[in-house]
């Protein structure tokens, strides 16, 4: 097997994971979704040090753990924040800043 | 001797200064101060004047630098005098005239409740003119030009009570302006071209500038002439300026105002000189307006507006003797000086005859008044024998002169030249000949019970009288030896013109159609009686009585062109240029409106708008990698 | 494992294709599932696989570090907030902005699409594998290009999660800028309400029942929604006590009193006690 598939199933990940964003209204799951995404990219770098034969890649998926831990902890954060103004956590519902 | 000269302009400044700003105080003696000033200007003026004749031709000429007017970097306008012979002609017309005007008003204002406030205006229309014959630069000059167009329009709209007072100011004004746009590009074009503009500089570096040049600046100050001259084609507001009191009337024909423009043109002589094209243009307008004013003024039976259109034509003639460069320029200033005396003894004696009649200007409600005012029958009486050119009285000499020099302008144009020249003479001497019969001979064409004409009291007959003498002895007076040719020939130069016709053959055909038209107006007013309604006339007659169309003329043309051209420019304005911004607006508007539905706050909306771009990015990456 | 070179082993590629199955299902479960709850634990399987392909493809801190991290600590972090917040009943699916759905689907698709045939384009032949990288222990390889080649991102990365920390601390924390109502005041602005002011009533009490999540009765027999905590009626879990359960509940006792061979009539009044109301509740169904 060329583990070139795992890139493929990478791809199908961030794929999902991109339309689960546009589709759910739910802000955590939003988040989740975007958990999916950051996950699949790891994958990727995964791979992609494998294949390189040097460990840069899995260095650039460590950061992106630690970036995701931050922004994770951030975003949680306001939505509760929103929860806690407007009792609800669409995403839909928070749509005061248009013309 | 040269530190007088700023006295002569800042006496009548003074006065005005003083009458102007002195309020109700100085209401009784408001008139004696302006004529005193007034005097003390002529006075100077005097001893100036004695003064220059006991020196030689060669070093007659004064200057005065008081200081620097607007020193700018390499641009340098000095407030600075002149007095040359030119300049000494002027002041001593301008201040004897104006002196003898002034005196006069004291009689004829004397029942007009703001006369302090008449005499403070007329103080600095003499201020004005003497600035203006006094500088010594161009934008010096300007001033006074500008102070005279100011002080015209205050005094001719002096009734402004009168709505035709108030009119007329304001046309003299507008018409006046578009003079002054003249001399002002004429005064730009000269700093361009010398880098300077006092007279002294310009006029000696006119033999090295181009001859475009020199008749582009030629016909701006043409055109500023025009404008204070009152010559064809902005002649339209002199009839109109009778609406003021008739000594300001006086005052402008004769020592002031429209002298102003046969001043500049002689003044900038040598740039005339070489400029023929500009020369050409000066003497057609000025042939021009001596036959329009003289065809006005045989239909008007306003005396003062027939003595107004009577001015337009003598003008005509000093700007045509002007034209004609050395060979006239000496003559148009003596005619100048003559005219201002009969001219100025004529609008009094207007003024006086009014005076006596309850103010009527009628001519047909006139008719034997020589018996009820004899002191104004004599004195008009010379003033009309000197304007037709009455051998041995003022106007014979000065007005032969012109019509000879024209005739030596030589070829054709000497020829045709000549003849306007002559045929002026002739038409003045009809409608002058009209004036003096309807007025004072004739039967009585007033009610003897409303109106009682007597004679003017002593302050009004007596500079009458003095006009009268000088119009009778200045001619002959300036012609012994040539006197006054030869006193303004370091000023204007003089060359003697060849004309085709010797000296006795052109007297005599004057003569000739001076008695043509003398008889020619008797025998239409003099033997038959006056009808006290004006018949309906020729249709040259009914143009000329409505000032052969002139205001028809300029309403049709520029008036209504205006409207039409502003009306376009605004229609353009709305549908082309608004509606281009406008258009602009309302498409990025209705754009923007678009685009809005775009920016819904729907986050998901913008992931999705997010995801499209980066599909795109993805497929240019890949796209670009594929080629 | 030393099949790290390039080529995958036949063991790895079964692997791949198992667990890579449950992986899609799990990221296909994610964004279908109704509850957010189900979705972070169908999210949390998916982590689990990936970090069991991390470890297949010789990243064995991250794939650790997967399971710690990811799994351990972001997950149940979500799981809590879930817990705090999304417990209002099961989110709906039903699309509410016009298009969104199929603009959502046909971008996903074609981006998907986009993105495979990239790397299909892409010549991706040669693997060179980890072998010779990992001589050394991956941990001690990644520690050293850590500390010495990105050693100031690294240090960044750490300011950054501080950063996070101090600013999740500011969004939720909450000042109270005033005194908090005193119980006399809370009562004055209940009656000046007029809504409610006496205490809330309690849950049903019945004999079979005695709990929170079951709402107490209207003399008419209906469910009173106030007496039962509003969170339990946001989760939809409250026990169904409607006049059906009743009436069951009634022709049992009617039942086991006719096998008993018992009379109607003289039963006792204590056990008529807890239900007065019956009689009335199912004249009135």
């Amino acid at each position: 097997m060329n583990p070139v598939y795992y890139l493929y199933l990478a791809a199908l990940l961030f794929t999902i994971g991109a339309a689960g964003v546009l589709i759910r209204r739910n802000a955590i799951v939003v988040f989740m979704c975007i958990e999916l995404m950051l996950n699949a990219c790891n994958l990727a770098f995964v791979t992609f040090s494998r294949m390189h034969g040097n460990l840069d890649g899995q260095i650039i998926a460590f950061f992106t753990m630690v970036v995701a831990a931050a922004e994770v902890v951030v975003g949680l954060a306001i939505i509760v924040t929103i929860f806690r103004t407007r009792h609800t956590a669409s995403v839909d519902d928070a749509s005061l800043m248009k013309l | 001797m040269e530190n007088l000269i700023a006295l002569l302009v800042a006496a009548p400044l003074v006065g005005a200064a003083l009458l102007l700003c002195g309020g109700k105080r100085l209401d009784r003696a408001g008139h004696w101060i302006g004529t005193l000033l007034a005097v003390a200007s002529f006075a100077v003026a005097a001893v100036l004047f004695a003064d220059m004749l006991g020196k030689s031709a060669g070093d007659r000429a004064l200057h005065q630098h008081l200081f620097s007017w607007i020193p700018v970097g390499g641009f340098r306008a000095d407030l600075a005098f002149q007095l040359d012979q030119l300049s000494m002609t002027f002041v001593l017309l301008i201040t004897g005239v104006g002196s003898l005007i002034h005196i006069y008003s004291i009689g004829y204002m004397e029942h007009d409740e703001r006369r302090r406030r008449f005499f403070g205006y007329l103080n600095l229309f003499l201020a004005a003119m003497l600035l203006l014959v006094l500088a010594d630069n161009y934008l010096l000059l300007y001033v006074g030009w500008e102070g005279v167009g100011l002080a015209s329009y205050l005094l001719i709209g002096f009734w402004q009570h009168k709505p035709s007072a108030a009119t007329a100011a304001k046309k003299a004004f507008l018409v006046n302006r578009v003079g002054d746009v003249g001399l002002s590009i004429a005064i730009m074009l000269m700093f361009t071209t010398f880098g300077t503009f006092a007279f002294g500089p310009v006029l000696a570096a006119t033999g090295d500038t181009g001859e475009g040049k020199l008749t582009a600046i030629g016909l701006m100050l043409l055109l500023a002439a025009c404008g204070k001259s009152a010559q064809v084609p902005l002649q339209s507001w002199l009839g109109d300026a009778m609406e003021g009191p008739t000594p300001v009337s006086a005052l402008i024909h004769a020592a002031t105002m429209v002298t102003a423009g046969v001043y500049l043109i002689t003044r900038s002589g040598a740039i005339f000189n070489a400029a023929p094209d500009a020369q050409m243009a000066v003497v057609v307008v000025g042939a021009v307006t001596l036959l329009f004013g003289a065809i006005v003024g045989c239909a008007k039976d306003d005396i003062k507006k027939a003595l107004a259109g009577s001015t337009m034509s003598q003008i005509g003639y000093m700007i045509l003797a002007a034209g004609l460069g050395p060979i006239g320029y000496a003559f148009a200033i003596m005619h100048l000086v003559t005219h201002g005396f009969f001219k100025a003894g004529l609008f009094l004696g207007a003024g006086s005859v009014m005076h006596g009649m309850n103010d009527e200007v009628d001519m047909r409600r006139y008719g034997g008044l020589r018996r009820y005012m004899p002191v104004t029958f004599i004195t008009f009486g010379l003033g009309y024998l000197a304007i037709i050119g009455f051998p041995g009285l003022s106007g014979f000499f000065s007005k032969d002169k012109i019509i000879e020099a024209a005739f030596a302008k030589g070829g054709t144009e000497g020829w045709i030249l000549g003849g306007a020249a002559l045929l002026g003479a002739a038409i003045t001497a009809f409608y002058m000949t009209r004036v003096m019969l309807m007025t004072f001979f004739g039967e009585k064409r007033w009610d003897p019970q409303e109106v009682h004409p007597h004679e003017s009291p002593k302050t009004m007959t007596i500079p009458m009288i003095v006009l009268a003498v000088g119009s009778v002895f200045a001619g002959g007076l300036f012609s012994i030896n040539d006197a006054f040719v030869s006193w303004l020939e370091p000023v204007t130069s003089f060359e003697h013109g060849h004309s085709p016709l010797s000296a006795t053959a052109t007297t005599t055909a004057t003569i000739v159609v001076l008695l043509v038209g003398a008889g020619l107006a008797w025998l239409m007013y003099g033997r038959k009686p006056v009808p006290a309604v004006a018949p309906r006339g020729s249709l040259l007659t009914r143009a000329a009585r409505r000032d052969l169309l002139q205001d028809d003329f300029n309403h049709v043309v520029l008036v209504r062109g205006g409207e039409h051209l502003t009306r376009t420019l605004v229609y353009l304005d709305h549908s082309l240029v608004d509606g281009a911004v406008n258009g602009t607006a309302a498409t990025m508007g209705g754009l923007s409106g678009r685009l809005r539905q775009l920016q819904s706050g729907f986050v998901r909306s913008y992931a999705v708008q997010m995801l499209g771009g980066a599909a795109v990015l993805v497929a240019a990456t890949l796209l670009m990698r594929g080629v | 494992m030393n099949s790290l070179a390039a080529a995958a082993s036949t063991g790895e590629a079964v692997q791949f294709w198992i667990l890579g199955t449950v992986a899609v299902t799990g990221a296909l479960c994610t964004i279908l599932m109704k509850r957010a709850v189900h979705s972070a634990l169908s999210l949390a399987g998916t982590m689990i696989v990936l970090a069991v392909f991390y470890l297949a493809n010789g990243a064995y801190f991250l794939g650790v570090v997967q399971v710690v991290v990811y799994t351990g600590a972001i997950m149940m972090l979500f799981l809590f907030v879930v817990m705090l917040v999304g417990v209002t009943a099961a989110d709906s699916l039903k699309e509410t902005l016009k298009g969104q759905r199929w603009l959502a689907a046909g971008l996903g698709i074609g981006f998907g699409i986009l993105l495979i045939a990239g790397i299909g384009n892409a010549s991706l032949k040669e693997f060179n594998g980890l072998g010779e990288a990992n001589a050394g222990g991956n941990v001690q390889g990644l520690a050293a290009l850590i500390f010495t080649k990105y050693v100031f991102a690294f240090e960044i990365t750490g300011a950054l999660l501080i950063t996070a920390a101090v600013g999740a601390m500011v969004l939720t924390h909450r000042e109270r800028t005033e005194r908090p109502a005193s119980q006399r005041e809370q009562s004055q602005a209940r009656v000046r309400a007029g809504k409610q002011v006496p205490p809330l009533p309690a849950p049903g009490v019945y004999a079979r029942h005695n709990a929170v999540d079951i709402p107490g009765l209207l003399p008419d027999g209906s469910p009173s929604e106030l007496t039962v905590n509003p969170t339990l009626r946001g989760r939809g879990q409250i026990r169904d006590v409607s006049g059906e359960a009743l009436a069951e509940l009634k022709a049992l006792e009617q039942r086991s009193t006719e096998w008993l061979g018992r009379e109607t009539e003289p039963k006792p009044p204590a056990a008529q006690s807890p239900t007065p109301a019956e009689p009335k509740e199912e004249a009135s169904k």
